[in-house]
C-alpha cells in the first residue's frame, strides 16, 4: 500500500475507454485518505474476463464538497467519500 | 378486483413489451448454455436468485438495535462488521466486505453508488428502485441535503453531511442515530423502528412506528 490513512492524494485525469471504477466528478480533484481498505482483484481486468492481477490497493479517499462542486449550496464542513483504487490516485504535499 | 372496472383515465391497455434488452437476451443464452451443458441447473438457478432475494432489511435493524442497547457490542460493530454480525447468527461470510459507519449529532452519513447500484444487500434485501434511480445516484453526491429534505429530513447547518459512494468492493450501511425517548423500549421493539431507508442515511427512525 503505497498511501497511509491522512495521507493527500490527487486523483487522476485519465480518461480512457472501458471500465472504470473512478467516478468522471473526482478526476483531478484532491482529498486525503480516510481508509487504506486492502487490496482487491483489478475491476478493470475482471470487467473483461481477467483475472484482476496483480491485485490493487484500494482506498476511502475524501473530498470536501465545495472542492467537487462550485456551487455546492450547503456548508464548507460537508464531504464525500469516494473507494478509489490506487493506480488512480497521485502523491500531494502535506497531510490533511 | 372486477372485471368490468371503470377507469376514469384513458390510458393504453398495459402489454409485455414481447422484446427483451440485449442484456436480457444475453442472460437468456448464458443461462441456456449454461444448464445444457450441465454446469447448472435451472433449480440452481432459481434457488441462487431465491437467496439473493431473500434477505430483507430486519437484518440490518437487529444488527443497529444491538449497537443501541449495548455500547460494547456498537465497538464491535464499527470495528468488524461481520465478526459483530456473526454474534447475532448472521452469516456474511460469503458476501463483499462490509463498512458500518455512526451517524450522530455531528455527521451524517448517506449512501449512494453513481456507478451501478451497489447495496448491502446481506443486510437490507435489494434495493428499492429509486436507489437505483439515475437521479438518485446524480443528485445524491452534489446535493445530498436536498435529497434527504425530500425523504423529510432537515439536516441543521452545524451536522457534517458525509456521502459515501460506493463504487468497489466495500459496502456501506449506516448505522442512524437512536431517536429520543425511546429509553424505554425493548432491543424487539427498537429493532422494529429501524427502517431500510435510515440504514442507507436519507431518513432518521422515528420513536414510534409509523406503520401496523
Amino acid at each position: 500500500m503505497r498511501f497511509r490513512e491522512g495521507d493527500r492524494v490527487r486523483v487522476r485525469t485519465d480518461d480512457r475507454a472501458g471500465h472504470i471504477r473512478t467516478p468522471a466528478y473526482i478526476r483531478g480533484k484532491s482529498g486525503w485518505v480516510a481508509i487504506a481498505h486492502g487490496e482487491f482483484r483489478n475491476p478493470e481486468s475482471l470487467a473483461y474476463g481477467g483475472e484482476g492481477l496483480p491485485k490493487q490497493p484500494l482506498y476511502l479517499v475524501g473530498f470536501r464538497q465545495t472542492d467537487l462542486w462550485p456551487r455546492y449550496s450547503g456548508p464548507p464542513t460537508d464531504t464525500l467519500y469516494v473507494d478509489v483504487y490506487e493506480h488512480w490516485l497521485s502523491p500531494e504535499g502535506g497531510s490533511a | 378486483m372486477s372485471q368490468d372496472h371503470d377507469h376514469r383515465d384513458e390510458h393504453a391497455p398495459i402489454r409485455d413489451g414481447g422484446h427483451a434488452s440485449p442484456l436480457a437476451r444475453r442472460a437468456r443464452a448464458l443461462e441456456a448454455l449454461l444448464t445444457e451443458k450441465g454446469v447448472l441447473s435451472t433449480a440452481d438457478i432459481r434457488s441462487a436468485i431465491d437467496t439473493l432475494v431473500s434477505r430483507t432489511p430486519a437484518d440490518g435493524a437487529k444488527l443497529v438495535a444491538r449497537a443501541w442497547v449495548d455500547p460494547a457490542f456498537k465497538v464491535r460493530l464499527l470495528a468488524d462488521p461481520k465478526a459483530a454480525a456473526a454474534e447475532l447468527g448472521l452469516d456474511l461470510t460469503s458476501y463483499a466486505r462490509l463498512v458500518v459507519v455512526e451517524n450522530t449529532d455531528k455527521v451524517h452519513h448517506v449512501v449512494v453508488c453513481t456507478l451501478c447500484s451497489c447495496y448491502p444487500r446481506m443486510l437490507l434485501g435489494p434495493p428499492p428502485a429509486w436507489y437505483k434511480s439515475l437521479d438518485y445516484r446524480a443528485r445524491t453526491v452534489a446535493d445530498p441535503r436536498g435529497v434527504i429534505r425530500e425523504f423529510g429530513l432537515e439536516l441543521p447547518p452545524k451536522v457534517e453531511v458525509r456521502v459515501l459512494d460506493s463504487t468497489a468492493d466495500m459496502r456501506y450501511l449506516v448505522l442512524p442515530r437512536r431517536p429520543l425517548g425511546t429509553e424505554h423500549l425493548s432491543e424487539a421493539d427498537l429493532g422494529s423502528l429501524v427502517t431500510r431507508d435510515s440504514m442507507i442515511g436519507v431518513s432518521d427512525p422515528k420513536p414510534e412506528r409509523t406503520h401496523v
